[in-house]
């Protein structure tokens, strides 16, 4: 019996149906479980799936390799998602006619902190090469940030974890940092949101208040393209 | 549907060529980004197809990253190795960034007569 069921599912994790299922399936249960909590920020339904996935692959021995055969099809879908941001980036044109230098400047100011804190931050404490350049562009969304760690000779997978813990980190504690600070401006609480944690900060962001949201988002993806170009650029500067 | 995800591929499409044949640091999806804004841009009023999609696509967002972050699987070593300078960039200069940030933008960004504040803090947590 036991050798059947091991057979079973040498056979079945062969197939990349089983990655892609076991995705979907730890998502909704992340989701069910974030619902079920009255959408308490610290039962993430990304971080759930994770860990559910993780442990499955743990116990079961099996590569990530094989695991991503079958999840690569949702994986493949943050290309399109990504230019898919243009719609709502679109429907804040007037936003941004209106206050086009100081979003600009916004979103240059929060870009260069978040990575040159973490670069420095990451660099006292020790922190090697690899890791450095993998965690230099942490706040912007992940095929961005990957694209950039392989750029600068970071290690795209360590990106892909930081990038979401980022998120994590601030969709959880932003809001309270936040209120701790008296900062009350929904339009720039939002804004603060989507340059420091991109796509996870926005979705959090568009839970509280429509207006943060709508500023998240547009921060987000003004980021992503400053992120992409400041970053590789200032890095091939500074360290050659 | 098919036609509005299938412009969507074209943007990103052309965005990864303009990458390649370049050799630009940014990612092609994030130059078909910039393609598609600019193409909305001009039509003005974009086709409801074309919203449509990209709000399908972008509602479970974060169901996308879950198969890179199980990548976390391949790292343990290095995250063992480097948790201390990993951790505190994490929090530390998330936090960091978002604080410094808001406190920017509310100096600066022109006061609306319609600026809805926060009722109580406890709402926004």
């Amino acid at each position: 019996m036991e050798t059947d069921i091991t057979q079973l599912w040498v056979y079945l994790s062969t197939k990349p149906l089983t990655g892609l299922t076991i995705t979907l399936v730890a998502y909704s249960i992340g989701f069910w479980l974030y619902q079920k909590s009255n959408r308490n920020p610290m039962c993430n339904p990304v971080v759930i799936a994770i860990a559910l996935i993780a442990f499955l692959l743990k116990v079961t021995d099996t590569p990530y390799a094989t695991y991503f055969e079958g999840a690569q099809f949702v994986h493949f879908l943050l290309g399109p998602a990504t230019v898919a941001l243009a719609v709502p980036l679109f429907r804040q044109t007037e936003t941004l006619k209106r206050a086009m230098p100081v979003i600009v400047f916004g979103v240059l100011f929060g870009s260069l902190v978040a990575s040159a804190s973490t670069v420095l931050l990451a660099w006292a404490l020790g922190a090697s090469p690899e890791t450095l350049a993998s965690l230099a562009p942490k706040s912007v969304t992940t095929p961005v940030a990957m694209g950039i760690a392989e750029n600068i000779g970071g290690v795209p997978a360590l990106t892909a974890v930081c990038v979401i813990a980022t998120g994590i980190v601030g969709a959880t504690l932003g809001p309270m940092v936040m209120n701790m600070a008296r900062l009350k401006d929904w339009r720039a609480r939002g804004f603060a949101m989507g340059v420091a944690s991109h796509g996870i900060g926005t979705a959090r962001a568009f839970q509280v208040n429509e207006t943060a949201g709508a500023f998240s988002g547009l921060a987000m993806g003004l980021n992503t393209m400053a992120t992409a170009i400041t970053i590789p650029f200032l890095w091939h500067w500074i360290f050659g | 549907m098919i036609a509005a995800f299938a412009l969507i591929l074209v943007c990103q499409l052309f965005g990864e060529v303009i990458s390649e044949l370049f050799d630009l640091p940014v990612p092609g999806p994030v130059i078909g980004l910039v393609l598609l804004f600019f193409g909305l841009l001009i039509s003005r009023k974009p086709p409801k197809v074309l919203t449509d999609a990209a709000d399908n696509l972008l509602i479970h967002f974060s169901l996308l990253f879950v198969p890179a972050g199980v990548g976390v699987v391949t790292q343990i070593d290095r995250l063992k190795g480097d948790w201390l300078p990993i951790a505190a960039a994490l929090i530390v200069s998330t936090l960091l960034a978002i604080v410094l940030t808001a406190m920017l933008m509310s100096k600066l960004l022109p006061k609306q007569t319609d600026v809805s504040t926060p009722d109580s803090a406890k709402d926004a947590s």
